[in-house]
C-alpha cells in the first residue's frame, strides 16, 4: 500500500504519524533541525524559507505550548500564519470537517497543522486536499503526535548522541498518550536497544509488547540503569471510570521523585512533553533538578518544527 | 574539447598573496559550504587570521527553494564572532550566476551589520545574473554553460577541480 505522507517521487508530502517512515527521513529532519537550532539563537531569528506561504493552525482541541511553537516555528521561517481555533467557531455550527477544511483551502492555505481529538483526522485531510498542501498532524487522538516523538528524539540525540546503546523508560499513562506511541515508533526505528514503559496495569495499553517494548508495574524496578526518562502527563480529562484511586496514590508508586531517580544511571536525563502535573508525576526537585531537559525540550521543539515545515513546503 | 583545469593548491596560494596585504585585526574570512569552506580554512591558516573562521550554509536563502525544495544535506552556519563593523571576506569556490553570493550576504545581514562584505573565489566562471563581483580571483575560466564546476577534496586533503556533467 501507498503511505499516505510520501509522494509520487517518494518524498514527504505530509506528516501524520512516525510510524512507516524510514530512519533517512527522521535523521534528515533531526539533521536539518540542528541548522535551524543555530538560527533560532541568533539577533535575527527568521529565515526567508516559506516567505509568501499560508500556514493555517487548525486546533480542534486545546492546545497552547504545541499550537505557540508551530507558530514561531512557521513565523521565523516568514510564513504567515492563520490561527483557527475550531472548537469554539465554525464545528460548533455544523460545519464538517472536510468542508471547513475546504474553505480555507480556497483562501489559498499552503500548510494545514491540525490537531483533533479524533485518531485518523489528520490522515483524512491529507487525503482530501489537493496535492499541492501539505498537512502536519499535531496530534489526532490517542494515535500519534509525530513532532513532539521527532523533538524528543532530538532531544534523547543531543544529549546521548547514539541510540544504540541506549536504555529509554517511559512512565506513567502510556495508555492515553500519543506522545508515548510516536515516542517508541521513532525510538525503535533507531534502533534503541532498550525501550521500557513503566505504568500501572490500567494505564498500559493491552499487547503494548508487540511494539518491541518491556513492561514493568514497578517504577524501582523499571528505571533501573535507563540513560532517559520520560515523563508522560497523567491524563486525567481522558480517563472515563474509575483507572486510577487517586492522584497522591499514582504519586506515591509513580512519581519521580529524586530517591527513584538515583535508580537510573547517574548521567540519566529526565524529559516531560507538558504540561507538567508537579506532586502527579513528577516532583518539583526533580522537574527544576539538574537532569532535567524540560525545558531545552521546548527549544528544540520549535527548530524540529521549523525543519518538518521547510522539507515539506519544499517537496 | 577537453578543458585543461587549473591546480586549486596554486590558485590558493595566488589568493593569499592578494589578501594578506589587506588582512587587519578586523578581517573575518566566513566560508560558504562545501567547496568555500574547504579554502576558507586554508586561507584562514594561510593568513593567520586572528578571529575565528566562519561557516555558512546559505540553504535557508536560496531563491530556487520553490523549484528544488530543501537541500538533502545542511549543515549548520556558524559566524563565531561578532559581525558588526568587521570587514567580512566572504570564500567560495566558484563564482558563477551571484546567486550564492545574494543568499550569503542576505543570511550575514540576519546577524549585524558588516563594515564591509568582499569575496573570494577560486574560479570566476562567468555567466553572471546579478550585479555581484569578486575582488579576489584566483583565476577567469570559461566553462560550457551545461557543465557545472566544483571543488573536490581527497582523503588526503588535497583539492581539485573537476566537471560535473
Amino acid at each position: 500500500m501507498r503511505n499516505p505522507q510520501l509522494n509520487d517521487k517518494g518524498e514527504l508530502q505530509h506528516l501524520l504519524s512516525i510510524e512507516g517512515l524510514p530512519r533517512e527521513t527522521l535523521t534528515h529532519i533531526l539533521d536539518t533541525a540542528t541548522s535551524f537550532v543555530g538560527v533560532t539563537a541568533r539577533e535575527v531569528k527568521k529565515v526567508p524559507l516559506l516567505r509568501g506561504k499560508s500556514v493555517f493552525n487548525l486546533f480542534f482541541e486545546a492546545s497552547t505550548r504545541t499550537r505557540t511553537t508551530f507558530e514561531i516555528a512557521a513565523k521565523r521561517l516568514s510564513a504567515d500564519v492563520i490561527n483557527l481555533n475550531i472548537a469554539v467557531s465554525s464545528h460548533t455550527k455544523g460545519e464538517t470537517l472536510l468542508d471547513t477544511v475546504d474553505n480555507l483551502s480556497a483562501m489559498h492555505a499552503d500548510m494545514f497543522v491540525v490537531r483533533h481529538a479524533q485518531s485518523g483526522a489528520a490522515h483524512l485531510i491529507a487525503s482530501h486536499v489537493a496535492s499541492h498542501l501539505h498537512v502536519i498532524n499535531a496530534g489526532d487522538g490517542r494515535h500519534a503526535h509525530p513532532t513532539q516523538g521527532l523533538l524528543d528524539l532530538y532531544t534523547i540525540r543531543h544529549y546521548k548522541k547514539d541510540f544504540t546503546k541506549l536504555s529509554v523508560a517511559i512512565v506513567g499513562d502510556v495508555l492515553h498518550s500519543r506522545v508515548a506511541r510516536s515516542l517508541i515508533h521513532a525510538l525503535t526505528l533507531m534502533g534503541t536497544p532498550d525501550l521500557r514503559v513503566i505504568g500501572p496495569m490500567t494505564l498500559i495499553p493491552a499487547g503494548v509488547e508487540k511494539l518491541g517494548v518491556k513492561v514493568f508495574h514497578n517504577l524501582e524496578q523499571g528505571l533501573r540503569d535507563v540513560d532517559v526518562v520520560v515523563m508522560l502527563r497523567l491524563q486525567s480529562e481522558r480517563m472515563r471510570g474509575a483507572l486510577l484511586p487517586s492522584a497522591q496514590e499514582f504519586f506515591k508508586y509513580y512519581g519521580l521523585t529524586t530517591e527513584k531517580l538515583a535508580l537510573a544511571k547517574p548521567d540519566a536525563i529526565v524529559m516531560h512533553p507538558g504540561p507538567m502535573n508537579r506532586g502527579v508525576e513528577i516532583d518539583s526537585a526533580v522537574a527544576d533538578g539538574s537532569q532535567a531537559v524540560i525545558l531545552p525540550q521546548v527549544t528544540f521543539g520549535i527548530a524540529v518544527r521549523m525543519a518538518v515545515m521547510s522539507i515539506l513546503a519544499g517537496n | 574539447m577537453t578543458l585543461v583545469l587549473p591546480d586549486p593548491e596554486a590558485l590558493c596560494a595566488g589568493l593569499v598573496q592578494q589578501l594578506k596585504p589587506r588582512v587587519t585585526a578586523d578581517t573575518a574570512l566566513v566560508g560558504i559550504h562545501t567547496g568555500g569552506v574547504w579554502l576558507a580554512e586554508r586561507l584562514h591558516t594561510a593568513l593567520d587570521i586572528a578571529l575565528p573562521l566562519g561557516l555558512l550554509d546559505i540553504s535557508f536563502y536560496r531563491d530556487d527553494f520553490d523549484k528544488t525544495g530543501l537541500h538533502p544535506q545542511i549543515k549548520p552556519t556558524q559566524i563565531p564572532f561578532e559581525v558588526d563593523g568587521r570587514h567580512i571576506v566572504l570564500v567560495d569556490d566558484v563564482l558563477y550566476t551571484g546567486r550564492t553570493v545574494r543568499g550569503a550576504m542576505n543570511e550575514l545581514f540576519d546577524y549585524g551589520r558588516p563594515a564591509s562584505i568582499s569575496l573570494a573565489v577560486l574560479i570566476d566562471r562567468g555567466g553572471r545574473e546579478l550585479p555581484v563581483a569578486a575582488q579576489y580571483v584566483g583565476a577567469q575560466l570559461e566553462v560550457p554553460t551545461d557543465r557545472m564546476l566544483v571543488l573536490d577534496r581527497d582523503e588526503n586533503g588535497k583539492l581539485r577541480l573537476k566537471l560535473d556533467a
